[in-house]
């Protein structure tokens, strides 16, 4: 029988059992403990351990370690000292009376400290002691102790910490400790946690079949990588009529987590998906509403970046408090700054070239050299550094996921502009006006639209809020003068894909780029899946030449 | 037949332009060789070799001009095609290197080595045959075109839309040959090259000889291009770009006269990327920038689109002030060629020799105009109408 084993053995990978106890959350828990012990009453459990630390004196490894269990079982607080003393090597026994102490020297001598006390018993002379041998085995095994221990701790979060250890560094010595604790513990939370540490000490025990299917099921139900960790290493020492069970659970977890990795997956997609539609919805309204090809638009989304990192220098210097404010505060500059580039550049360039879409297409490309190059003089070639306010930055778990906050604020953000952008196209008199422009410029005109102000206005319009991207940009990417070089063709693919004068075109079409790109990714690697979409989206537009949302009526062949 | 086609394509201008560029490559070169480097005449290598690429750039310009100018199609991919032409030409060049890589293997070139590939893929069969890797020169990029353009075409992609489609070809082809698995050298291209058909790359006459031949392939590309646009299928490739619906219902095929143009077009791209290298030294995914095909496309329109002579001056020229602004003044290049754009198409859409032929021509319909008042001659006319169509 493998349970008969001396605990030495145990099945678990030494490698395994040495890193689980995180330094901090162990050091916090002994913390606790300790508290407890200095200032509360005597917390007895009948045995006094005592007696036992004093047999280690004479013990040899493996008699020491079931004495360190039989200590920890007391489940007296006090004894954490002296066991942490013991693993440093701390821990000597008088050679008078064999009776131990854990020590710690003063000058040439040693002064004696009670293990289970904790007062003084005097100073000694080295020689008057002998050091109690410990060796690696040892220590795990006080290890363990020490993590059963901190389950009755007072502490709620010790106490879960404790369970989290076990959970990761099961072993048969804690079950019983760990049954104790769950006996006597009321929170919820830190119970469902001891029942999970329990059904995992419980595998490795020699305890019935019956019940390590149960605990079987409890892993199982808790899911995870984790759970999958527990099982591959404990399918190796499992009894054999048990393989099925584990098996089974081990498959189930596995749908489970592909489930969740076809979510994080999808994630990802909306995140990739959302910062294209930052970077497209701009040009879905100076391209796909006013028809003009703007290569200066990644250049917008840059000058918004830069306008970014200008507004929290000036608060850095002046008033540091605001720090956190800085994007909110960097949202209105940006879209005054490039709106007002981009209105420059419609009444100084544009509007002679109306008609001439090739033309237009060439003197904004030559707008954007030179705002790269007045950029890159001004600021220089680096990288500009712009900071992450702190709820941007950091992230939290979502089920089997991991969702960091800056992208998360970023899809929040961009559909924001999305639906605040169709509210001024479809609700407002300019929008109207704007639409009207766009589909019958001559009769817009002759019902007294003021045409030249509405498209001066429009394209401000979309270069502000390609101003407004580039704030949001700056917290994921770069900001360097080549910012919007990256953004440009993707932005074009965008509105080419959805469809071209379609807001919810771009909407579908900046998403299902996204997903489509992220999904590619693990099986074809990052560049071939660009490649393969960038191929997808020629070969779509063979076959839908005005993109997935096409308008339909007189207003295509305008 | 083709002795008239070839004859026809010998409109004056042309001929003066062939005539120039012809003894541009007997000049220069016996400038270069002939003359002791203190001479006041010698044309030190490092010029030649500069103007070497510059030819190649008008050769590039030209081609663009064939599909843009007298087709309507701007494209912003014709980078690729050179890069592709370039990389055919890079390929035979590495099979030259022979052992002589640093690795000493004979068949693999050094990049592989590196990867540590075992054998040549087969792709890279036969490059080191110039006749085969000259004939790849063409068929690559004209292949590419051809598969590109017949579904382009074929669908009616058409403007901006194909503008569009081809910068992300471009665009989707530099991130490919960045890939090191792609088998081209990945990030640092081809480099390194030693011979060329026997002769020494770096060596002076080999460099001579590149020259008169860029400035010769030059001449000759300029011949078919002119060839094609006077010929009867030129005037209806000029009824492609302004009214391609009306042409269409005239009962024209559209999609194969913009195909074989974009082939023809590709391919003399090819035959420009292919000069370059050995001259450059030198071919890296950089080629395929989307950066770089747009440019191209403002040599044209500076020079003047639709007038073939116009490209090679633009690209000449362009090309001349950026290699003396980046030495010069290397923070104002970017400017220059930004204002360049702007003003280009602000203020000089028909280009340097569109505007002057524009003005020749006005000129000569005003002085017909006035004839015909006169009623000394009343054919002159039609020749006043004539010209006014071509604007």
């Amino acid at each position: 029988m493998r349970s008969a084993l001396p605990p030495s053995n145990s099945p678990i990978p030494a490698s395994i059992r040495g890193d689980i106890v995180t330094t901090t959350s162990f050091i916090r828990a002994v913390i606790a403990v300790l508290f407890f012990a200095f200032s509360g009453p005597a917390f007895a459990q009948g045995t006094d351990p005592r007696p036992l630390f004093n047999q280690l004196a004479d013990a040899n490894f493996n008699e020491a370690e079931k004495l360190v269990g039989e200590i920890a079982t007391t489940g007296d607080p006090r004894v954490v000292p002296a066991l942490n003393a013991f693993s440093e090597g701390d821990l000597y026994f008088r050679k008078s009376d064999k009776a131990v102490f854990a020590a710690k020297p003063v000058g040439l001598q040693l002064e004696l400290i009670d293990p289970v006390t904790g007062e003084s018993a005097g100073q000694v002379a080295k020689g008057a002691v002998t050091k109690v041998k410990v060796n690696n085995n040892l220590r795990r095994a006080i290890r363990a102790a020490l993590g059963g221990l901190t389950l009755m701790s007072p502490d709620r979060g010790a106490r879960l910490s404790a369970a989290d250890a076990i959970l990761r560094s099961p072993s048969a010595e804690t079950l019983e400790l760990v049954e104790t604790a769950l006996a006597k513990e009321t929170d919820a939370e830190v119970k469902a946690r001891m029942e999970e540490a329990r059904a995992v000490s419980l595998l490795s025990s020699d305890r019935s079949v019956e019940d390590k299917r149960a605990a079987i099921e409890t892993i199982a139900n808790l899911g995870g990588r984790e759970a999958m960790r527990i099982f591959s290493t404990i399918s190796s020492s499992i009894d054999e009529s048990l393989k099925p069970d584990v098996d089974k659970a081990i498959a189930k977890i596995q749908g489970q987590l592909q489930l969740w990795d076809l979510a994080q997956n999808v994630w990802y997609g909306m995140s990739l998906g959302s910062v294209l539609l930052l970077a497209a919805i701009g040009l879905a309204i100076t391209f796909g509403v006013m028809g003009i090809i703007n290569m200066a638009h990644g250049e917008m989304v840059m000058l918004g970046a830069y306008s970014t990192f200008m507004v929290q220098e000036v608060i850095r210097d002046n008033a540091p408090g605001l720090f956190d404010w800085s994007l909110a505060i960097a949202l209105p500059v940006a879209f005054l700054v490039t709106g007002l580039v981009g209105f420059v550049i419609e009444r100084g360039v544009i509007r002679f070239l109306y008609g001439r879409p090739l033309e237009t297409l060439l003197a904004t490309w030559g707008v954007s050299l030179i705002l790269q190059q007045a950029i890159r003089t001004i600021f220089g070639p680096t990288n500009q550094e712009v900071g992450n306010p702190s709820w941007m930055s950091g992230s939290f778990p979502l089920g089997g996921m991991t969702i960091t906050y800056n992208r998360m604020w970023i899809i929040v953000f961009s559909l924001t502009i999305f639906f605040a952008l169709l509210f001024v196209m479809k609700k407002t008199a300019y929008g109207l006006n704007m639409r009207a422009v766009t589909q019958n410029r001559r009769m817009a005109s002759s019902m007294g639209i003021r045409t030249p102000w509405v498209d001066a206005l429009t394209f401000a319009l979309g270069s502000g809020i390609a101003g407004i991207a580039g704030v949001a940009l700056s917290q994921i990417d770069n900001v360097s003068p080549n910012l919007g070089q990256s953004y440009i063709i993707d932005s074009f693919m965008v509105v080419v894909f959805g469809g071209v004068g379609n807001l919810w075109g771009t909407l579908v079409g900046a998403l299902s780029l996204g997903i489509l790109n992220k999904f590619l990714e693990p099986s074809v690697g990052a560049v071939l899946g660009k490649i393969l979409v960038l191929v997808l989206i020629i070969l779509f537009i063979q076959k839908r030449p005005r993109g997935l949302f096409a308008l339909k009526g007189r207003a295509v062949e305008a | 037949m083709i002795t008239g086609f070839i004859l026809r394509a010998l409109e004056g201008k042309i001929v003066v332009a062939v005539g120039i560029l012809l003894a541009v490559a007997i000049i220069v070169p016996a400038l270069n060789l002939l003359t002791p480097p203190d001479s006041a005449l010698h044309i030190p290598t490092y010029a030649m070799a500069l103007m070497g690429k510059y030819l190649c750039y008008a050769l590039l310009a030209l081609a663009l001009d064939l599909v843009w100018g007298y087709c309507g199609i701007l494209s912003l991919g014709h980078g690729a095609f050179f890069a592709l032409g370039g990389y055919a030409m890079g390929m035979y060049l590495m099979r030259q290197i022979g052992s002589r890589g640093v690795y000493g293997n004979p068949d693999l070139p050094d990049f592989m080595v590196f990867l540590n590939w075992k054998e040549l893929p087969w792709f890279w069969y036969g490059f080191d045959m110039f006749p085969f890797a000259m004939a790849m020169v063409l068929i690559v990029p004209g292949l590419l075109a051809f598969v590109f353009g017949w579904f382009a075409f074929r669908s009616r992609v058409n403007g901006v839309y194909l503008s569009i489609i081809t910068q992300a070809m471009t665009y989707a082809l530099m991130l490919a040959f960045f890939r090191n698995d792609m088998g081209f050298g990945g990030n640092n291209g081809l480099t390194d090259f030693k011979d060329i058909l026997g002769f020494q790359v770096q060596a002076g006459g080999t460099r001579a000889v590149l020259f008169a031949m860029s400035a010769i392939m030059l001449a000759l590309c300029l011949i078919v291009a002119s060839a094609i646009t006077r010929s009867k299928f030129g005037k209806v490739l000029v009824g492609v770009r302004d009214a391609e619906s009306r042409v269409r219902f005239l009962g024209f095929r559209v999609e194969n006269i913009k195909l074989f143009t974009f082939v023809v077009s590709a391919m003399f791209a090819g035959i420009a990327g292919a000069l370059f290298v050995p001259q450059v030294g030198i071919i890296n995914p950089g080629e395929f920038a989307p950066a770089n095909s747009i440019e191209v496309v403002v040599w044209t329109a500076v020079g003047g689109r639709g007038t073939l002579i116009g490209p090679i001056i633009g690209a000449i020229l362009v090309n001349a002030g950026k290699s003396y602004f980046t030495g010069a003044f290397p923070e104002f290049w970017l400017f220059a060629l930004g204002g360049l754009f702007i003003a280009v198409t602000l203020f000089l859409p028909k280009g340097i020799v569109g505007t002057i032929q524009h003005g020749w021509n006005a000129r000569k319909a005003l002085k017909a105009a006035a004839d015909a008042e006169k009623g000394r001659d009343a054919g002159a006319l039609p020749a006043a109408q004539q010209a006014q169509a071509a604007e």
